[in-house]
């Protein structure tokens, strides 16, 4: 079983973050993992994606061109990545940012209004994790229990009191209907 | 076992070069390496090291040059624009006979180029580089894990063979993550008689340098040197074959190149065609006779490379021409996909050879 994923966003949105942490969920669980990064000429309000591949076999080629599983937090990201996805994959949409549905009729669509909850949760930074939790839910690549584990792999040791607040952020996406 | 970490690549090198006794890095930043500058910058003042960010990349590889010489273990890194500047001081160090680590994380070319992968730097980094007759030991990582462990087996073999060693990575193999297990702190540096550490008034003065104005003695040291790097050839080539004991065709490829490859054989596999990978570890010295044995079983061989088509030309000197070599390939930045590989291995099939 391999899930190959691809985030995409502005970049400050914690988009390689997100990918970081759901590697760390991956490694955890003792799976084949990688995580590689667009590194273009990107800058905050740029476009950054990153390919995370989370396998029971050893990792091929880190690039993931046709995802099973899309993570779109900004327009651009869901115009340029829609028609990659396999069919029978899953698109995650970040519903606050993005305000058309997706075409596809062949995939599962999950709409998450992330960025708003963010902001009613007092943390507008961490839509990233919320999107992330609802993507634990739906695809059970990796399981809601090492979440914590893998939050204090990525949360820095300068920013320990954050680890809270990201975990009640992938929990409020994991719960979300 | 030591825990696994997530680590960039390039991260990785400099923390296995920490480990394997390297207290002196200098550099200059380019993309897509400076993470090994920046992880220098942080972790080389705390261990009593030197990280010297220098005013070019040709001050720097003399810097490594100087250091070289006192015996110690000593490195650079660049992408290929400051590599190409830093090739008359890798001449020097190879002219002097000395250890030192200079890693090149590709880029595409030539000029300035982009910052995305390649692998345009075979020519470069396998046929000597700079101006005169030498050749670098050159590894080609294709994991994180790799990138940690060629690091240590780099430093090693320069050592031993008293010579300069390149890391020869690319973009994709600096920037991703991967789970690495790093290697336990270990320097197994040798005896360095030739090193320039002060005579204390008790031996004779060592002299390092390149400069042999009778021709004689000039021709002396290239003849040795070509003694020493026949030894190389014989006793360090190091390759992994994958899927080739049944296989009809092969794919050569190193790095990101034969990751992809990977994931290329599993379809073409599935899909019952015989297949497989020889993957170049070192690419000096070319894991010829691999080759030229594969030649006798395969029906052609696929050369698969992030340039427009450099190892090719050794693995048809490897085998005389015996079978054909197909080029598939991207530049410029550009990663060929499974499904290149996959077309080109089908046409083969097709009775095109």
């Amino acid at each position: 079983m391999t899930t190959n994923i691809l985030l995409a966003g502005f970049g400050g949105q914690g988009i390689l973050f997100a990918g970081k942490f759901l590697a760390y969920n991956g490694l955890i669980e003792e799976k084949q993992i990688s995580w590689l990064p667009s590194y273009g000429p990107e800058m905050r309000g740029g476009t950054a994606n990153c390919s995370v591949i989370i396998s029971d076999e050893p990792v091929g080629s880190p690039i993931v061109t046709n995802p099973d599983v899309l993570i779109v937090m900004n327009l651009p990201s869901l115009d340029k990545y829609e028609k990659a996805v396999v069919p029978g994959g899953k698109i995650f949409v970040d519903s606050t940012l993005i305000d058309r549905k997706v075409a596809r009729e062949d995939v599962d669509v999950f709409y998450i209004p992330a960025t708003q909850m963010a902001k009613q949760m007092g943390a507008p930074t961490l839509a990233n994790m919320i999107i992330s939790g609802k993507l634990i839910k739906e695809t059970g690549v990796v399981s809601y229990g090492k979440v914590e584990a893998a939050l204090k792999k990525v949360v820095s040791a300068k920013h320990a009191d954050l680890l809270s607040v990201n975990l009640e952020a992938v929990t409020k996406g994991y719960e979300f209907k | 076992m030591a825990e696994k970490v997530l680590m960039k690549g390039n991260e990785a090198i400099a923390e296995a070069a920490i480990r394997a006794g390297c207290r002196h890095y200098f550099g200059y930043p380019i993309t897509p390496q400076t993470e090994v500058a920046a992880y220098m910058a942080k972790r080389m003042p705390k261990i009593g090291g030197t990280f010297l960010q220098a005013e070019s990349e040709i001050s720097a590889i003399n810097m490594v040059y100087g250091v070289a010489g006192t015996g110690k273990r000593v490195m650079t890194s660049s992408s290929s624009p400051g590599v190409s500047l830093k090739q008359e001081g890798i001449s020097y160090i190879a002219g002097a006979d000395l250890p030192a680590l200079i890693v090149n994380v590709q880029r595409g070319g030539p000029g300035l180029g982009g910052i995305q992968p390649s692998q345009s730097d075979y020519f470069q980094a396998t046929k000597g580089g700079g101006h005169g007759d030498y050749h670098l030991i050159v590894l080609t990582p294709a994991s994180v894990q790799e990138m940690a462990d060629m690091t240590a087996l780099a430093f090693d073999l320069a050592d031993k063979y008293r010579m300069p060693a390149m890391l020869l990575a690319d973009g994709t193999m600096g920037q991703m993550m991967e789970p690495v297990e790093l290697p336990a702190e270990n320097c197994n540096t040798v005896e360095k008689p030739w090193a320039v550490t002060g005579t204390k008034m008790q031996r004779e003065h060592n002299i390092i340098n390149s400069l042999y104005l009778v021709p004689e003695q000039l021709e002396k040291t290239n003849f040795d040197r070509y003694e020493k790097y026949k030894i190389i050839e014989e006793n360090e080539v190091r390759y992994e074959s994958y899927m080739m004991e049944d296989a009809e065709y092969c794919i050569v490829a190193f790095g990101i190149a034969a990751r992809v490859s990977k994931n290329a054989i599993t379809a073409l596999r599935e899909q019952g065609v015989k297949v497989g990978l020889i993957r170049p570890i070192t690419v000096w010295p070319f894991p010829v006779k691999p080759i030229r044995e594969a030649a006798e079983k395969v029906k052609a061989f696929v050369s698969v490379e992030l340039s427009m088509g450099q190892m090719i030309e050794d693995i048809r000197l490897a085998q005389e021409c015996k079978k054909p070599v197909i080029l598939c390939n991207r530049a410029g930045g550009m990663i060929p996909s499974p499904e290149q590989i996959i077309e080109t291995v089908k046409n083969l099939q097709g009775g095109n050879e």
